[in-house]
């Protein structure tokens, strides 16, 4: 069979192997008959409801079967799903599904604070399905039904069975992922079922995955490492199992679960598997079927890396690397001992197959090897641009002989040994535990406090946590707010991932001639005394 | 009791809050539900309580309910000794 939906992953398996176990969470299991009937009976509700091609709809769940669901059933509706971190304050979830126009909503009880307000037109959302218990007092003007008689039997409803009829295109947009923006404002990265097919076939052709593999799904789905979390195993009728927001941040109780379930996929950031080193015992002779390790999102200290694969010697090593406009795009094998004296992180190596890559300077020349350059990359798993965003977007693709290719803005350098090598950035975007941090989306979270006059923040390099962040700033007339203050203010603006480490204030920044803030003298002064 | 409150703070403000003023750390001031400490800051201070106090906390002790004050954690601090001292 050849994939045109991602939908189509989950049906093909549904008829293969209608009674094997699909998805795991903390609550239970899902077969993939139950999966497949559940998300057909979403769509249908969703499209009996008014969703229509091409219609955006939010979700807004802990990791759990209902949310994988809701992904398919929204998919199979013909529209594009929106995931939205439910832990993050409902401020930037609202934002976030007020850009995008959600037309439906499936929530938890718990954030209904996420449901944009009317628009001006006074129109409301077609339909919210919320998950578990809410309260009426805070239910909004839009008609509310509960998940589970959203996806009940549709024989027992007399409503429409099987999955709503129509085309399905692969050029459709199968899902939204907001990352962060300089300019304060998430931006949604427009993702197609073709992008996400030809990222998971690679996977397929490189990891051979079977129907008795049992992966890991530790990332939120509103990171891309979800992609393939999900539809890699679903593709190939695996098992999924889902690590809750709760489990995820308890390593010893991660580590016991990895073993318990006998994973043998395991995809990650490095700072999940460091928090395993220094947190948990990692011991081989418990995960005796873990046959591959999979690692994205930022660079991994090489003694860490080692340290790890010390404690888990068998599996193989692989480092992805991929902006989410691109999925996965370049890949590396680690080598199966890493030999002792190597202290450089391992390299970003070579194109997947699905993907071209390019080395360019500023001015768009091609970079020799060995020379630092921007990354380029093109091909059928590229994102077709940022919801909404005309200028970013003419920013973001260049266009060579009509062919169209990202410019990933990652600094790279060529070895024809060892394919790319990472070099870092040169704007304002950093990578904190995986996740994408524009510094700019913190400066204007600040700058809604009423007494900073000032706020200038940026990264310096650490040893242990990869990178820190600091927030200078100088105040209005008047005391200063503490820091504890601060702290509190971005943890009701911003994900906890955001939230600067340090907190300086001045009594004003430093300036350049030009009488912009001097980000170089603030780096200068975060750095720590040089060791002489 | 107050050496092992002001242990605690002395590493949270070490830890978390360079340049912070003691005094705003009060014993009452909420840790984890208010943005101050988030999981991986959680996660340390869990792993220095347990190696500076000689005690092993389990997940019912660093809930965030249990373990969202210094006050609280003292106490879990104080009663888990006290239990370890009691002959076998």
């Amino acid at each position: 069979m050849i994939a045109r939906h991602l939908a189509d992953y989950l049906e093909a398996s549904a008829a293969r192997c209608p009674e094997r176990n699909a998805v795991v969470d903390s609550k239970g299991s899902v077969t993939y008959s139950e999966l497949n009937r559940q998300a057909d009976a979403l769509a249908a509700f969703l499209v009996s409801r008014g969703v229509k091609r091409g219609d955006r709809v939010g979700v807004v769940l802990p990791k759990s079967i209902q949310a994988v669901v809701a992904l398919f059933g929204i998919m199979k509706a013909g529209a594009a799903f929106v995931p939205v971190d439910y832990t993050a304050p409902a401020e930037r979830g609202r934002r976030i599904l007020t850009d995008c126009q959600i037309s439906a909503l499936v929530v938890d009880g718990r954030c209904l604070g996420v449901i944009p307000e009317q628009d001006q037109a006074g129109t409301t959302l077609a339909t919210v399905v919320v998950v578990g218990a809410f309260s009426n007092a805070t239910a909004p003007a839009s008609p509310m039904t509960s998940f589970e008689a959203a996806v009940e039997r549709s024989d027992g409803r007399g409503g429409p069975t099987g999955p709503p009829v129509g085309a399905r295109r692969t050029a459709d947009l199968a899902y939204i992922l907001y990352t962060s923006g300089s300019t304060g404002m998430p931006k949604g990265v427009m993702l197609t079922h073709e992008n996400a097919l030809s990222f998971v076939e690679w996977c397929s052709s490189v990891f051979e995955p079977t129907e008795s593999d049992r992966f890991s799904s530790h990332a939120p789905f509103h990171f891309d490492l979800s992609v393939l979390d999900i539809y890699v195993p679903i593709k190939h009728g695996a098992s999924v199992f889902l690590i809750s927001e709760e489990l995820g941040k308890n390593p010893k109780d991660l580590a016991r679960f990895i073993a318990s379930n006998r994973l043998t996929v395991w995809y990650s950031t490095p700072s999940i598997l460091m928090l395993l080193l220094q947190f948990a015992t990692l011991d081989a002779r418990e995960v005796p079927d873990l046959r591959l390790v999979l690692f994205a999102g930022e660079v991994f200290p090489v003694k860490h890396l080692r340290e790890v694969q010390r404690r888990w010697p068998s599996p193989t090593y692989y480092n992805l690397y991929g902006p989410t406009e691109t999925n996965v795009c370049t890949f590396a094998k680690i080598p199966s001992t890493i030999p002792d004296e190597r202290d450089v992180p391992y390299p970003i190596g070579f194109a997947c197959s699905h993907c071209a890559s390019l080395v360019l300077d500023e001015d768009g020349r091609e970079v020799e090897a060995g020379k630092e350059g921007l990354l380029y990359i093109s091909g059928p798993s590229v994102f077709g641009g940022y919801w909404n965003r005309p200028s970013e977007n003419a920013a973001a693709f260049i266009d060579r002989s009509g062919v169209r290719w990202y410019n990933t803005g990652d600094l790279v350098r060529w070895d024809s040994a060892q394919g790319f090598i990472y070099a870092g950035r040169k704007d304002r975007m950093v990578k904190r535990r995986g996740y994408r941090i524009e510094l700019g989306e913190i400066e204007r979270a600040l700058y809604l406090h009423p007494r900073l006059r000032e706020v200038a923040v940026i990264s310096v390099p650490d040893a242990d946590s990869g990178v820190k962040v600091v927030a200078f700033f100088s105040c209005h007339e008047g005391d200063a707010p503490s820091i504890i203050e601060l702290k509190t203010f971005c943890a009701s603006k911003l994900p906890a991932y955001m939230s600067p480490d340090r907190f300086i204030v001045e009594r004003r920044l430093p300036r350049t001639s030009t009488d912009k803030v001097d980000y170089q003298a603030l780096k200068a002064a975060a750095l720590p005394p040089a060791v002489v | 009791m107050n050496d092992v409150k002001e242990t605690i703070r002395q590493f949270i403000l070490s830890a978390h809050l360079a340049g912070e003023s003691p005094d705003n750390l009060k014993d009452d001031t909420p840790l984890q539900s208010s943005g101050i400490l988030d999981s991986l800051a959680t996660l340390g201070l869990i792993s220095f309580v347990e190696q500076q106090f000689h005690i092993e906390l389990d997940v019912y002790d660093t809930s965030v309910e249990r373990f969202d004050r210094i006050q609280d954690i003292a106490a879990s601090v104080v009663r888990k000794r006290a239990v370890g001292a009691l002959p076998s």
